[in-house]
C-alpha cells in the first residue's frame, strides 16, 4: 500500500452501498443502450428461433428432439469455448475444425488400431491438441505471421494430417464403450435430478457466500433479491429442462428405454465452470483480457504478453481436441471429414453470436454455450422444416453476419456514447 | 537536502546521434519538479533512463544519496519509481481496480482476492481525494480523458512509490480537467512523494511546480526554483538554452 496520508474523502462513498434489484436492472438497461449488449442477442435470438421452430414443426418441442439438440451442438459448442480464448486475445484460429478432426483420428487409431483403453486415446488426442496449440501459438508470438494465415496453413495441413491419420480415406470405426457413451448414453434420471440440485446449491452458495462477505467488508455487494431472482430463474430453466429430459422418449419403451440427461451435458457443464473460473477468478484469465484490450498496456505491467498468447491457442487447440472427441463419439467412428465442412465456421459462429468481440478483449466461455445453442436451434430446426443444406447454409451465414453486426454496431454505439 | 533522485553526468546516444549530454537533474520529495525543453531536447529520453527503459552510457542514478543501479523497469518499480506514460497504458475493457492492480493482483492461492483489491484501490483514490468516477469497477473505457489520467496515477501511487514521473499528464484534456489533474500533481508532491511533471505548457508549470529543470539539446541549461524565475525567462531556456545570467554559458546548475 503507499505510504501516501490518507486525506479524509468520500471518493467512490458517493456510490450505492447496497443496490437495489431496480438499480441493477437500471445499470443493465443503460449498458444495453451504450452498445454493451452482453448475451442479450443470443437470449432474443434462440427464443425467436424456438418459437418459430415449434410453431412451424410441432416435432421440434418433442423430447427427443430437445436431446437431439444438445448432442448436436455439443462438438461445436466446446470447440466455440476453446476459441473464445483466442478471440479474446484479438487472434483467430481457422485450423480449429481439422485440430479437431486431427485429434478424434489419433483417438481412432489409438483404441481401434493400437487397441488401448480410452483412457489412454483421450490423452492422446488432448495431448495431441496441446502440442498442435504449441505451435500454432510459438509460430504467432514468437515469428510474428498473423493468426489469420498461421491457422489458414494449418487448415489445409491438417485436412492432409487426418488422411494421413486415417490411412487416405478409410473410416475407423470406434467401439469403446466408454467413449461412445459420451455423445449417446444418457444419466439414469435421478442422478439427473442430483445433479440438479447440487448444481443449483451451489450457485445460490457461492452468490450468498460472496455478497455476505462484500457487505462485511463494506464493499458493494449483490441484494438478496436479485441473488434470489437469478437462482430462481436458473432453478425453473434447469428444472424443465432436467425434467424433460428425464421422461420417456423412445418410441417402444418395452424394447429400449430411452430417457435421461445426455451425458455431453454434464461434461459442457464442467467445462463451463472450469473455463469461467480460469477467465474470471485467477491472474492467467484477467491478463488473457489485459493481452485482448491493451497488449502494450499488459507488457508493460509486466505481463508475459507471448506466453498468454500461446497459453490462449493451446487451451483452444486442447479444447478442439476435446470437441473431436465428442464428434468421434456421437458418429462411432472417424473419418477424412471429422471436423471438417462447417465445424469451424460454427465454432467462430457460436462464440460470436454468444456476444464474443472478434476484436478481441470482450467475451465469456458462457457465449460459446448460447451461441452453440444457437447454431444447434438453426441446424436442428431446418432439417426439420426439410430445407436442404442449401437453405441451412444460407441462413446459418445470415445470423453469422447478423451476429458480427451486432458486434460491430455496438462498438460504434459505445464510441458515440464515449465509452471508447 | 539530500535530493531523493539524482542523475549525475548522464549521457546517452542512439548510434550516432548523442541525445543526452552530461544531463544532471534532481527530484525532491515533497516537490514537484517540472521538466521543461522543446521537442527533441531530450525530456523522454532522461524520463526513460531514469525508469530503465534505455540503459545510459555514461553517469550514475542516485535515489536517496545511495548510487543505484537500474537495469529495467521492474528495477525503477522496485526504488518506488513509477512513470506515467503519455498513452497511459490501461486496458479499456478493464476497470478501474483491475487496471490498477495489473500485472500485480492480490491473491489468495489461485484465486484473485477481489475484494482485497477494491478496498486498496478505493483507499489510494480516497487518499488523493478523487470524487469524479462513479464506480471504481466501472470499465476504462467508460472514463473521461481526466478520469482516465487520474487512473493512471493512482496506479502508480499505489504500489509505495516514492518518486512518480508524469509525461505530459494534461497534453490531451480540456480546461476543467487539466485543473483537476494539476490538483492532483500538487496533491502527490503534498503526500510527501517526489513528482516530476514533463510539460509543454508554461501556465501548468508555473501552476504547480516548486523547481524547473530546463533542457537544451540534449544539456541541461538550468534548474531552478520557480519562484526565482519569471514565465520568459523559462521560455528563453527552452528556445535558447540561457536567459541572462542562467543558462549554459555560465554552466552552472542551480
Amino acid at each position: 500500500m503507499s505510504k501516501v496520508k490518507e486525506l479524509p474523502g468520500e471518493a467512490v462513498a458517493t456510490a450505492v452501498r447496497s443496490p437495489s434489484i431496480g438499480h441493477s436492472a437500471r445499470a443493465y438497461t443503460e449498458r444495453v443502450r451504450a452498445g454493451d449488449m452482453g448475451a442479450l442477442p443470443a437470449v432474443l435470438g434462440l427464443v425467436v428461433l424456438c418459437t418459430a421452430f415449434a410453431l412451424a414443426r410441432p416435432a421440434f418441442l418433442t423430447g427427443i428432439n430437445f436431446a437431439n439438440l444438445f448432442t448436436q451442438g455439443a462438438a461445436v459448442t466446446v470447440i466455440a469455448m476453446g476459441l473464445v480464448f483466442v478471440l479474446l486475445i484479438g487472434e483467430i484460429d481457422l485450423s480449429a475444425g481439422f485440430t479437431s478432426g486431427v485429434c478424434a483420428a489419433v483417438l481412432a487409431v489409438t483404441l481401434t488400431n493400437m487397441g488401448l483403453p480410452w483412457y489412454v486415446g483421450v490423452l492422446a488426442a488432448i495431448v495431441a491438441g496441446a502440442v498442435i496449440g504449441t505451435v500454432l501459438g510459438a509460430i504467432v508470438a514468437k515469428v510474428g505471421i498473423p493468426s489469420f494465415v498461421v491457422t489458414l496453413a494449418a487448415f489445409l495441413a491438417f485436412q492432409g494430417l487426418v488422411l494421413v491419420l486415417v490411412n487416405e480415406g478409410t473410416n475407423i470405426s470406434i467401439n469403446d464403450p466408454v467413449i461412445k457413451a459420451v455423445a449417446q448414453r444418457n444419466l439414469p434420471p435421478a442422478l439427473g435430478w442430483a445433479l440438479y440440485a447440487v448444481s443449483v446449491l451451489a450457485y445460490a452458495g457461492l452468490q450468498v457466500v460472496r455478497a455476505r462477505k462484500r457487505a462485511a467488508r463494506g464493499l458493494v455487494a449483490d441484494p438478496l433479491s436479485l441473488i434470489a431472482a437469478r437462482v430462481g430463474a436458473l432453478a425453473v430453466l434447469a428444472g424443465a429442462a432436467v425434467y424433460v429430459l428425464n421422461l420417456e422418449r423412445s418410441f417402444n419403451p418395452a424394447f429400449a428405454s430411452l430417457k435421461g440427461v445426455p451425458i455431453v451435458v454434464p461434461v459442457i457443464l464442467a467445462l463451463l465452470v472450469l473455463w469461467t473460473f480460469v477467465l474470471r477468478r485467477t491472474a492467467f484469465g484477467r491478463h488473457v483480457y489485459a493481452v485482448g484490450g491493451n497488449a502494450e498496456a499488459a507488457r508493460r505491467a509486466g505481463i508475459a504478453v507471448d506466453r498468454i498468447r500461446v497459453s490462449a491457442f493451446v487451451i483452444c487447440s486442447s479444447m478442439a481436441a476435446v470437441g473431436g472427441i465428442i464428434a468421434a463419439s456421437r458418429a462411432s467412428s472417424v473419418d477424412p471429414n471429422t471436423g471438417g465442412s462447417s465445424v469451424l465456421l460454427y465454432a467462430v459462429g457460436a462464440a460470436v453470436i454468444g456476444g464474443t468481440s472478434l476484436f478481441g478483449g470482450k467475451g465469456r466461455v458462457l457465449d460459446a454455450v448460447l451461441g452453440g445453442a444457437v447454431i444447434a436451434v438453426i441446424d436442428n430446426g431446418m432439417a426439420l422444416m426439410q430445407y436442404g443444406a442449401s437453405v441451412k447454409y444460407l441462413v446459418t451465414g445470415f445470423v453469422l453476419l447478423l451476429a458480427a453486426g451486432v458486434d460491430a454496431l455496438a462498438r460504434k454505439r459505445a464510441a458515440a456514447a464515449g465509452l471508447r | 537536502m539530500t535530493p531523493l533522485l539524482e542523475a549525475r553526468g548522464i549521457d546517452k546516444s542512439f548510434g550516432p546521434v548523442k541525445v543526452l549530454h552530461d544531463v544532471t537533474f534532481s527530484a525532491h520529495a515533497g516537490e514537484v519538479t517540472a521538466l521543461v525543453g522543446d521537442n527533441g531536447a531530450g525530456k523522454s529520453t532522461l524520463v526513460k533512463c531514469i525508469g530503465g527503459i534505455h540503459p545510459i552510457d555514461n553517469g550514475e542514478l542516485l535515489f536517496d544519496g545511495r548510487p543505484v543501479q537500474v537495469n529495467g523497469p521492474r528495477d525503477a518499480g522496485e526504488l518506488g519509481i513509477e512513470i506515467v506514460y503519455q498513452d497511459l497504458a490501461l486496458c479499456d475493457n478493464l476497470d478501474i481496480v483491475q487496471n490498477m492492480f495489473l500485472g500485480r493482483e492480490r491473491r489468495r492461492g489461485l484465486v484473485l482476492d477481489e475484494d482485497t483489491m477494491e478496498e486498496l484501490a478505493e483507499q489510494t483514490l480516497n487518499s488523493l481525494s478523487v470524487r469524479t468516477v462513479k464506480s471504481i469497477r466501472q470499465q476504462v473505457s467508460s472514463l473521461s480523458g481526466g478520469q482516465r489520467q487520474t487512473v493512471a496515477i493512482a496506479k502508480a501511487v499505489l504500489w509505495d512509490s516514492k518518486v512518480v514521473i508524469l509525461d505530459e499528464p494534461t497534453a490531451a484534456l480540456g480546461v476543467a480537467q487539466t485543473a483537476q489533474v494539476l490538483e492532483l500533481v500538487r496533491r502527490l508532491a503534498d503526500n510527501g512523494l517526489a513528482v516530476v511533471l514533463i510539460s509543454h505548457n508554461m501556465n501548468d508549470v508555473f501552476a504547480v511546480s516548486d523547481r524547473i529543470a530546463a533542457l537544451y539539446l540534449g544539456r541541461m541549461a538550468a534548474q531552478v526554483r520557480t519562484a526565482d524565475v519569471t514565465h520568459a525567462q523559462v521560455v528563453e531556456l527552452i528556445t535558447s538554452g540561457r536567459s541572462g545570467d542562467l543558462g549554459l554559458k555560465n554552466g552552472a546548475v542551480a
